[in-house]
């Protein structure tokens, strides 16, 4: 019984990491897809680089994953020390858990329908507002988590030792959750360079606003390439080594989402 | 003992500090779905946008026209068995998780959860490139001359629901996992005690007792899943409509977005059926538990 227990496991981590396995092994392959192996090769990695679209929807990405979660690691952060400090209220637990299963395309069209109606212009900028949303939760999740065993009394003497709020946020409860703050940041980041649908509703008309995940999304439509097995390649192992510091600073734990 | 006026002083820093950040989420989640809810109930405009003129129920009884409340159905029996073989693949795993030393199982947690970090669009175009015709499927089992026509195992319901099941079982594992963690471990002793096999100690015991995680990770499964829009429309090939695809196209093609807001209001409202429900069943179990 413990055997064949053991051997689903085994089984079920094959299907969870084998195609991604083959994707990168491909990656590799010098004629492309999807024939036999015909040598080792890094052209389609040459090739990937030498797209100025491709390098455009990164640079796009990149600007919209690093402003959505500086804003919401601040916020996030407020609010779980908010919330820890106090007893959290069902209302608020909702509200949190709202964006994580709100299907994507509910709140992508609620956005959109937003952005349009007070009129506003969409490109980059909307596209970070919304993803802050959903990074606000997720950070609040991994901070709060951090909070649950960290020690109220600290800053309470720092209080009757005279310090401001400000000075024992500072020099007490900020160095002591600092690594669950990065790993936030980090699990967010990732979160919101890999978003697609609701920042495929919120980019607005313009070319200038296309994402990393709106570009692959095009190529897959239009079919199998090797460009894409390498760019998968890339962002797979990018988001393999944020999870992991993320992994590593918050000692082991990360979220259900 | 400390004076009334620093109480209230960090009464107001707590709130100062929550403000913000619920105040984000106010502005960017809950007033557009209330826009979405106030949309449902008016006609689409003659150059597209909302015509504002009268309050109707026409997208709703539109929703509910067979046309339409099949791909609800559609969606509804495609979620489902995603959901059933998600749990019947992540059970299992979960279980044997469990068995691990607890170091280990941390690690393989971890391990479970991790290709969930990564880009969904890439994960799902990885099932492209095992099933299509020249795909590696394909060809090993050509090899293996099982077939000698590649078979059609992509661009159809079997493509999105392996999709599905491929990106959410983690959910299940997890919800699961911690659900056998909670469980106490003298109760299937007992049962072995008293000579009941393991069989029947996992029917009679285990599987009982851990039927909240079955039910939350089914939750996850069958939510994400029947709002999905992105694996029908690559793995599904255009040919598996959903309901995620249907208030796409009123969003970005048909330009109907009363009706599309009608749409997501269904789904939002099965949604949170299922959850209520699963909240009921929870709060009973625990009752249950503790009488």
């Amino acid at each position: 019984m413990r055997r064949l227990l053991t051997l689903q496991l085994g089984l079920t981590f094959a299907f969870l990491y084998l195609p991604i396995a083959i994707l990168i092994v491909l990656s590799f392959n010098r004629a492309g897809m999807p024939t036999a192996w015909t040598g080792f090769s890094v052209d389609w990695y040459g090739k990937l680089l030498a797209s100025p679209k491709i390098i455009a929807a990164t640079r796009n990405s990149l600007i919209v994953a690093a402003s959505s979660t500086a804003i919401a690691t601040v916020l996030g952060t407020m609010l779980a020390i908010g919330i820890e400090r106090r007893r959290s209220s069902p209302s608020v637990d909702a509200l949190l858990f709202a964006p994580m299963i709100i299907p994507d395309i509910v709140l992508a069209i609620a956005l959109l329908t937003f952005f349009t109606l007070i009129g506003a212009t969409l490109g980059l900028y909307s596209i970070a507002l919304s993803h802050v949303v959903f990074n606000i939760a997720f950070v609040t999740a991994v901070v709060r988590a951090r909070l649950k065993s960290f020690d109220w009394s600290l800053e309470e003497a720092s209080r009757d030792l005279g310090a401001g709020p400000w000075t024992t946020f500072r020099a007490i409860t900020l160095p002591l959750i600092l690594p669950s703050i990065v790993a936030a940041a980090l699990l967010a980041f990732t979160l919101s360079f890999d978003e697609f649908i609701i920042a495929y509703f919120t980019a607005g008309a313009g070319q200038g606003s296309t994402t990393l995940p709106m570009q692959i999304y095009a190529m897959i439509r239009f079919g199998v390439t090797p460009e894409i097995n390498a760019m998968a390649t890339i962002i797979i192992l990018v988001s393999f080594v944020l999870v992991l510091s993320a992994q590593r600073l918050n000692r082991g734990r990360l979220p259900g989402p | 003992m400390r004076s009334s006026g620093q109480r209230d002083g960090l009464q107001l820093t707590t709130s100062l500090l929550m403000a913000p950040g619920l105040g984000w989420l106010a502005v960017f989640m809950v007033v557009p779905s209330l826009i979405v809810l106030v949309v449902a109930f008016y006609e689409r405009g003659v150059y597209g946008g909302v015509d504002w003129a009268t309050p109707t129920l026409e997208n709703f009884r539109r929703a509910a026209d067979p046309l339409y409340a099949t791909i609800f159905l559609d969606s509804a029996s495609v979620a489902g068995v995603a959901t059933l073989v998600a749990l019947l693949i992540g059970y299992p795993a979960a279980y044997a998780i469990t068995l691990q030393p607890p170091r280990r199982q941390t690690a393989l947690l971890f391990l479970a959860m991790l290709p969930f970090w990564t880009n969904y669009l890439i994960r799902t175009y990885a099932w492209i490139v095992l099933l299509n015709r020249e795909g590696l499927i394909n060809r090993l089992l050509i090899g293996a001359g099982l077939t000698a026509e590649p078979l059609p195992i992509l661009y159809n319901s079997f493509a999105v629901v392996l999709g599905l099941v491929y990106n959410y079982v983690p959910f299940v594992i997890l919800a699961v996992y911690s659900a056998l963690q909670r469980l106490d471990p003298s109760y299937a002793e007992a049962s072995r005690d008293l000579g009941a096999g393991p069989w029947v100690t996992f029917w009679r015991i285990t599987l009982p007792l851990t039927t909240s995680g079955v039910a939350a990770g089914a939750v996850f499964v069958f939510v994400l899943s029947i709002g999905n829009f992105v694996t029908p429309d690559l793995l599904g090939g255009g040919k598996v409509q959903m309901v995620g695809n249907l208030i796409y196209d009123q969003f970005l093609s048909a330009r109907d977005w009363p009706f599309g807001a009608a749409l997501s209001m269904v789904l939002m409202a099965v949604m949170m059926a299922l959850l209520f429900l699963n909240a009921v069943a929870a709060a009973r179990a625990r009752g249950r538990r503790h009488a």
